[in-house]
């Protein structure tokens, strides 16, 4: 198969889009160049595909065909549409930060309510003061290539050394407008020594059929502790595909947990770099899908340096026609001895159906190391469910219980009381709208 | 935690360069012109005698092979073969038509017996007593068919198994001699068009085995396959094809070694497996290619595709492999689950050492219902080797019921080597259950715990259940190859990574 033959009518369009979007694109001229030269790269790759090991399982181009056009910024109608829904998804006490139809919403964010040692700007902004090296991420992927082409805003947290966050920042992104596309790309810098907790959350006003490519840059500083929480609750027939790129400093904690219920096709791939020594890396992942929906988990843990614990626990819950992926790697580095990395994936498939493919990859060049990583796949024990049964509960209770038990191993690794009821919250109304 | 001393020393025995079959047979040889064209297929194709669908079949396969590119998604790491660089047929000359063993050259003989490869047991059938303190010789009958480089030169026992009605004997008799059964079956299961490299083969494969175990017979004796490469510069396309028909068994076992060479040799193998309802096919395989020397040159290049049908009803198929030689191994034998309640079974031990870089794993295609699969691989890595398991376990949707268990464990020796794994497992319904795992202590909790009560440390237990499992089916092995499996099963799994 010759890959670069396999050009599809989808990317011409985009040329076309980029050529109009371009001068609504934010940046200096050295900018602008950049996203030039990012635009060819994503030309000259196109929609990624199945001959493409990484997107074996997602092949964008049967699954999503076209990039729709550049959203417009919101207006007041818009506006008013998406307060009402960040209302419905914002978690209580959080300073919120939004992003509406992949533009800064300052009316709808607690600008004022940012805690001290915290700076937020606009994506915005810092490409018009031409500042830092934003728009560059150590990938070849075509979807990161198009977001640094054609990213709008986004945000750009700091978190200065040793602040200790009493509150959450959630960033909610919110599409108003139907049949379009927003591309966000945010930074979030940790200091040392900080405690925080950020909340991501992808949620629809009204909108439907929109296309949603984000992409978030993490670094955190030595001796930090971090929580990191996203939950994609998009429309059921929107396209979310985020990419992650987390740096993680020594002796720090980071706890990822990530929640998919929503989103005829989403995928977020995250490469985790453990680059500093001591490390404890938590990573968590819930597909709850249905229906055709297509859901991808998609990690790259890399152990740079020794001596750094990694623990993955993934569960999917497929039912109707929907098909979950969950490809995980972890590689260990010829250095990185003392490494401990685990990972579990658990998919259980409600409908004959349901599709899961689970490819849990190790990497290993140290010899001093111990990695694991197990995957079962399978329908509900039906000795369990009989037991609950012959107890007087309805089937689909039943189920529900033993579905809620079976993610519940995942989120209870959120530390938080109140966030993770909220998660337990959303992952009910799910198991609710599914009976 | 690191290898135990004792794991390290065993894996040093086995290293680079000790390897003991390097030697090389001074022998008048045949040999096509270098190179490869459909001259060059024709004339295999016509040296062999062959009908003329048969030379129809390796010219579509050639024609074939001239479209298609080299697969490079494995894990291994070579310059590129120049494929016009190899002879395509190297046979030892024949001084005449060959009827018994005496008359075969006896420079070959004395390589297969320097080998340890009994082709002279049948003495044995003859009334000679064995000595004091040897087995039986009734229990250690296998049926030897030796090729050397391009063509097989000895097949034992013809006799005593063509009274049981197993046909066993060159692929490229089988052809001449019942090519209803190869034209029904030949390409069947690994069709010409699969692979890069199966592709090669079918178009200028010289020599390999044939058997056809007929129904309701059990296959009295093991049957065993020694594959020498000896000539310079040849590549050795053999081509193995199995049929197991309705309610049979067979047990079969192919080893092989190459002289030590300072170029790269080109081994690109195909082996299809059919078994029919109820039908049981053991295959084992002992690969002791030479891996090339300290500083990584030299060495075969293995590029061998394995497949296994299971076409009947509660058919099954087993693969055992051994793999401890060859530069590079990129090999993948598989089952196809087609019928319902077939099994397939993989167990595969591979060790790299040197600059070794061994690609292997299995597939276990699940098509049939209630069909189950168990996959058992132990990867060992040192001197500055890589080794990779790649698996794919998928059931579709009609395959209910389906099971698969897979437990892969790795093993480092050093800190220049890498183990790795890429499993895929894509459950398409419900009622599919599979289990992966690759650590050790998750192998079930239940016996070690049993274990444990009873004096043994955690370690000692986790050993004992997989060798013990594994031991299980190297035992099966033939005599020859068991002792120096079992050498290589006995390395501990102490300190073993996913």
């Amino acid at each position: 198969m010759n890959v670069a033959l396999a050009k599809t009518g989808s990317s011409r369009a985009v040329s076309d889009l980029f050529a109009s979007a371009e001068g609504r694109l934010p940046g200096s001229p050295a900018i602008s160049a950049a996203r030039r030269q990012a635009f060819e790269t994503y030309e000259r790759l196109g929609l990624p595909h199945r001959r493409i090991e990484e997107w074996k399982y997602t092949d964008l181009r049967a699954l999503v065909g076209e990039v729709l056009p550049l959203a417009t910024s919101p207006d007041a109608t818009a506006l008013s549409k998406a307060a009402d829904a960040v209302k419905a998804h914002a978690i209580a006490g959080a300073c919120r930060l939004v992003l509406a139809d992949g533009v800064f919403a300052a009316d709808l964010s607690d600008v004022k309510a940012i805690a001290p040692g915290v700076s937020v700007k606009t994506l915005r902004e810092t490409l018009e003061k031409d500042a830092g090296d934003i728009l560059e991420t150590a990938s070849t992927d075509a979807v990161i290539s198009l977001n640094a082409a054609m990213a709008t805003d986004g945000v750009v947290l700091e978190i200065a050394d040793g602040v200790q966050l009493s509150a959450p920042v959630q960033i909610i992104h919110v599409a108003t407008a139907a049949s379009a596309s927003a591309f966000t790309r945010s930074q979030v810098r940790i200091g040392k020594g900080v405690r925080a907790t950020i909340i991501e959350s992808f949620v629809a006003a009204g909108a439907q059929a929109y296309q949603v490519n984000d992409a978030v840059i993490v670094s955190i500083g030595d001796n930090a502790d971090v929580a990191h929480i996203r939950l994609m609750d998009d429309a059921a027939d929107a396209v979310n595909i985020t990419s992650h790129f987390v740096t993680v400093g020594a002796n720090t904690k980071l706890n990822f947990f990530n929640m998919t219920t929503g989103g005829a096709v989403s995928r977020l791939q995250g490469l985790i770099t453990l680059a500093g020594e001591g490390s404890e890396l938590a990573i968590n992942g819930v597909n709850l899908l249905k229906k055709t929906e297509h859901g991808d988990l998609t990690l790259v843990v890399d152990h740079a340096v020794p001596s750094c614990t990694s623990r993955e626990i993934f569960r999917a819950v497929i039912d109707d026609r929907a098909h979950s992926v969950f490809q995980g790697r972890i590689i260990v580095r010829p250095d990185a001895q003392k490494t401990d990395g685990k990972m579990m994936t658990r998919a259980l498939l409600l409908s004959d159906e349901a599709e899961a493919d689970n490819k849990p990859e190790l990497e290993i060049f140290a010899d001093d190391v111990s990695c694991g990583h197990g995957a079962t796949a399978g329908a509900l024990d039906d000795t369990l469910l009989f037991y609950l049964r012959a107890r007087g509960l309805p089937e689909k209770d039943a189920q529900a219980l033993l579905i809620q038990a079976f993610v519940g191993e995942a989120i209870e690794q959120i530390a938080d009381d109140d966030l993770r009821a909220h998660v337990v919250g959303v992952a009910e109304r799910w198991l609710e709208r599914r009976s | 935690m690191p290898a135990v001393q004792e794991t390290v020393e065993r894996v040093k025995r086995i290293d680079v360069d000790q390897y003991r079959y390097g030697f090389e047979t001074l022998i008048d040889s045949e040999k096509a012109p270098k190179g490869l064209s459909e001259e060059i297929v024709k004339f295999i194709s016509q040296k062999k005698n062959e009908p003329a669908w048969m030379l129809q079949w390796r010219l579509e396969a050639y024609r074939r092979w001239l479209t298609m590119t080299e697969p490079t998604w494995a894990r291994v790491d070579y310059p590129k073969i120049d494929f016009q660089d190899l002879y395509y047929y190297a046979a030892p000359k024949p001084k005449k038509t060959v009827t018994s063993l005496d008359e075969i050259d006896p420079e070959i003989l004395k390589t297969y017996e320097k080998l340890g490869i009994p082709l002279r047991e049948v003495a044995m059938l003859e009334g000679v007593e064995p000595k004091p303190g040897e087995q039986d010789p009734a229990q250690r009958k296998i049926a030897v068919d030796a090729v050397f480089d391009s063509v097989s030169v000895a097949t034992t026992f013809k006799a005593e198994l063509k009274k049981a009605g197993v046909i066993f004997m060159p692929i490229s008799e089988a052809i001449r001699e019942h090519p209803e059964l190869v034209q029904k079956y030949l390409g069947s299961v690994v069709p010409t068009s699969d692979n890069f490299y199966a592709t090669l083969n079918s178009a200028v494969f010289s020599d390999g085995s044939f058997v056809y175990v007929p129904p309701g017979v059990r296959c009295p004796m093991e049957l065993s396959t020694y594959f020498r490469i000896n000539e310079r510069n040849t590549g050795q396309f053999e081509r193995t094809l199995i049929i197991a028909d309705k309610g049979s068994y067979v047990s079969y076992l192919e080893g092989c070694t190459a002289p030590q060479r300072d170029e790269n040799q080109l081994h690109a193998a195909v082996v299809e497996l059919v078994a029919h309802d109820d039908a049981e096919i053991k295959y084992s395989t002992v690969q002791n290619w030479y891996p090339g020397n300290s500083e990584g040159k030299g060495g075969i290049y293995n590029f061998v595709t394995k497949r296994g049908d299971c076409r009947g009803a509660n058919s099954k198929i087993s693969w055992t492999q051994v793999e401890t030689g060859s530069a590079i191994t990129w090999k993948y034998p598989s089952c196809i689950l087609r019928g319902d309640n077939s099994r397939g079974e993989f167990y595969s031990i591979a060790i790299s050492n040197g600059f070794q870089q061994v690609d292997s794993g299995t597939k276990m295609i699940h098509l049939g219902k209630n069909t189950s699969s168990r996959i058992i691989s132990k990867g060992i890595a040192a001197g500055k080797s890589q080794n990779t398991y790649r698996g794919l376990v998928t059931a579709h949707r009609k395959a209910t019921g389906a099971r698969n268990f897979t437990a892969c464990d790795s093993l480092l020796i050093g800190d220049k080597c890498g183990a790795h794994t890429v499993p895929y497992i894509e459950a398409k319904n419900s009622s599919a259950t599979f289990e992966h795992e690759a650590t050790t202590s998750k192998i079930s909790e239940d016996v070690l715990f049993y274990c444990i009560q009873r004096g043994l440390s955690q370690e000692e237990a986790v050993g004992l259940v997989v060798n013990g499992f594994v031991k299980d089916v190297l035992q099966q092995l033939p005599m020859e190859f068991a002792v120096e499996a079992q050498k290589l099963i006995s390395i501990s799994l102490e300190g073993s990574v996913g």
